[in-house]
């Protein structure tokens, strides 16, 4: 019998350092963050006794605005990533030339090359009321006035979709790959036309990688920081940011936690998506 | 406030007498003393708050090597050193925040005879309500927050709170809430530093009213904002604006501190707990208080001296000296506030309604 294989519990040693990890990074900290959630604020904004729900009060009332807007914008950025991303995908997975498809890939990836803070800076300087495109539309005369661009809740869609694109492109593209066009070819031999085809054949055998590239877009949309920081401005202000300010130095640790807990748990009901349909989908190949 | 006023007639006193006594002004240089070649200082400071060969003059006078790193928001500051001194020499806090600091014991005592320079500073700026006989800080430099704006935008110029609340077009506001909270409070009629939660409702809700043209509230960049014509006005610090219209060596930007009153504050040199080389940080400390190093830093970041021997040797340029936009005049001086610490659950009151205020703003 192979002992790597083995079920009977010896395999589990191989877990172990990952066991470690998970628990010591992950589940400890988790605890902690929901223990002083529930607790309340002393001086200079560490936690402190008696336990409160007053936290999970102020999250849902008037930091609810804020919530809702950013589960609206990282649901925005998803839908746009999927619509540009899936056709995007198709494409090069159905490419015959093998070296074409590996450059696209290529290009898809290059961005990552850069920093990511570098990349949201520059889209301050091309979305500026003196930036770049204002420059542009004004000298073309298609505008009297600089629009306004930066600091609204359109300049930090642009910067998530940007910036979260490629992760919804690369699991598209392996789901799209792994399909077997034989079962197009049959579709076709059944009658079905394109369109049908692709809606009831195409689409549902490559939902896993779809399901896979929302939830990697979705996940850090809803919590980012940096890029509506730096290109929101009031109007574009997201829950990261109320987030960081709490764990500044006269923040409010157990607000800030509570509002992780909540944000955690936002993410949490995707997965539950995900894996619902996601892994059921994989399981019926 | 008292104080203020003195330091305003000895400034006063002495501008004509500084333009006089330019030339012939002739002083010591500084010297390092004995002993130190090697070591490694380590500075924390506000960006862009020193003059560019400072340090590297005290390299070179002393022999030793400086880090320096810089913060923008004093809240980053505190909360680092809270977390334990990643091993800073010398920070530069605001006096709320240096009373903050002395409570929670994160500062260390200051040894005066290493520091002879302390008699160059002013004195109505020393023995301050924040630290009482300067035990463990002294001042560094100070100056008001009020209005940055592009004169192309505002032609006939600012000299009002009101007028950039009511301008329709794009402003920055600046993140420090307790500056922000004073300047509102102050115009509603009640005292900057209140602790009264109504009061500070009652602010909140008048800024956020005022805010529909605010695009971003930005933790002391809004002059680099102003300059890219992000923005056309931003509340910030005097001296940031100052920086932009002498980089772009035009006339641009001008900076006012409006009538109804704002924020008057003085940073100070202090050194954390832990400090690794707190011996050489006293030394650095001597090094600034000198005249003529205070001098060309106050000359390049454009806030004003608390270095009264530069003053009086005509080391300050007199343009600066002579500016009310850095040292205010008498009339001026008496709508400015100083920003005293609360306590808990005062500085809660303030943190939410900031927060609120935030989530609000821009419409």
């Amino acid at each position: 019998m192979n002992w790597f294989k083995s079920q009977d519990g010896r395999g589990f040693l191989l877990a172990l350092p990952a066991i470690f990890w998970l628990g010591v990074f992950f589940i400890l900290p988790l605890f902690t963050i929901v223990v002083i959630s529930f607790m309340s604020r002393g001086a200079g904004g560490v936690a402190e006794l008696p336990y409160t729900l007053a936290h999970y009060d102020r999250t849902f009332g008037v930091f609810s605005v804020i919530l809702i807007r950013s589960i609206r914008i990282a649901s925005i950025t998803t839908i746009v990533c999927l619509f540009i991303g899936y056709p995007l995908a198709f494409f090069i997975s159905t490419r015959k030339n093998r070296n074409f498809q590996n450059l696209c890939l290529f290009f898809i990836i290059l961005p990552f090359w850069t920093n990511f803070l570098v990349r949201t800076y520059a889209w301050r300087i091309l979305l500026g009321d003196a930036g770049t495109i204002n420059a542009i539309l004004l000298s073309w005369g298609w505008i009297e006035e600089p629009l306004r661009l930066l600091n609204t809740e359109f300049a930090v869609l642009v910067g998530l979709i940007y910036g979260f694109f490629p992760f919804m492109v690369l699991p598209i593209y392996a789901s799209i790959e792994r399909f077997d066009f034989k079962f197009v070819d049959a579709a076709h031999d059944l009658g079905a036309n394109d369109w049908t085809t692709f809606w009831r054949v195409v689409f549902p055998m490559t939902l896993p990688g779809v399901l896979a590239g929302s939830a990697l877009v979705f996940i850090p949309s809803v919590g980012a920081f940096i890029t509506p920081d730096l290109l929101g401005g009031t109007r574009g202000l997201m829950i990261g940011n109320l987030i960081s300010r709490q764990f500044g130095g006269s923040g409010n640790m157990p607000l800030g936690s509570a509002l992780s807990v909540v944000m955690m748990a936002v993410v949490l009901l995707t997965l539950l998506v995900y894996v619902r349909f996601g892994i059921n989908r994989e399981g019926d190949d | 406030m008292r104080k203020l006023f003195l330091l305003l007639i000895l400034v006063g006193l002495f501008v004509p007498v500084a333009v006089i006594a330019q030339d012939d002004a002739e002083v010591e240089p500084w010297v390092c003393p004995e002993g130190f070649e090697g070591q490694t200082l380590s500075v924390y400071n506000w960006s862009t708050y020193i003059a560019e060969d400072t340090v590297p003059n005290f390299e070179e006078l002393c022999g030793v090597s400086v880090n320096y790193d810089i913060f923008d928001s004093g809240e980053t500051m505190l909360a680092r050193i809270r977390q334990g001194n990643p091993g800073f020499d010398i920070v530069i806090p605001s006096g709320s925040t240096i009373a903050i600091m002395i409570r929670e014991e994160l500062l260390v005592p200051l040894d005066k005879d290493l520091i002879p320079n302390i008699a160059n500073l002013e004195p109505s700026l020393m023995d301050a309500s924040y630290d009482p006989g300067n035990l463990y800080s002294l001042p560094y430099q100070w100056g008001t927050i009020g209005i940055g704006y592009s004169t192309e935008a505002f032609p006939d110029g600012i000299t009002t709170w009101e007028e950039l609340w009511d301008y329709d077009g794009s402003v920055a506001w600046l993140d420090d809430r307790r500056a922000m909270f004073g300047v509102a409070l102050t115009i509603l009629g009640y005292d900057a530093n209140t602790s009264n939660p109504d009061e500070i409702s009652e602010a909140r809700d008048y800024l956020i009213e005022r805010g529909a043209n605010v695009v971003t509230v930005a933790a002391d960049d809004g002059q680099e904002l102003l300059a890219r014509g992000d923005v056309d006005a931003t509340i910030e610090y005097s001296g940031d604006i100052f920086a932009i219209a002498d980089e772009c060596e035009c006339d641009s930007y001008a900076y006012v501190i409006p009538e109804e009153g704002t924020n008057i504050w003085t940073d100070n040199m202090a050194i954390p707990v832990d400090a690794p080389n707190a011996e050489l940080a006293m030394v650095f400390m001597d090094y600034v208080l000198h005249p003529q190093v205070g001098a060309d830093i106050s000359n390049y970041t454009a806030y004003a001296s608390p270095n009264l021997a530069a003053i009086e040797l005509g080391l300050i340029d007199a343009d600066y000296l002579e500016d009310p936009a850095i040292y205010p005049s008498a009339e001026t001086a008496e709508n400015l506030f100083e920003i005293t610490e609360s306590d808990a659950d005062t500085e809660q009151a303030y943190n939410d309604a900031w927060d609120e205020l935030l989530i609000f703003l821009g419409g």
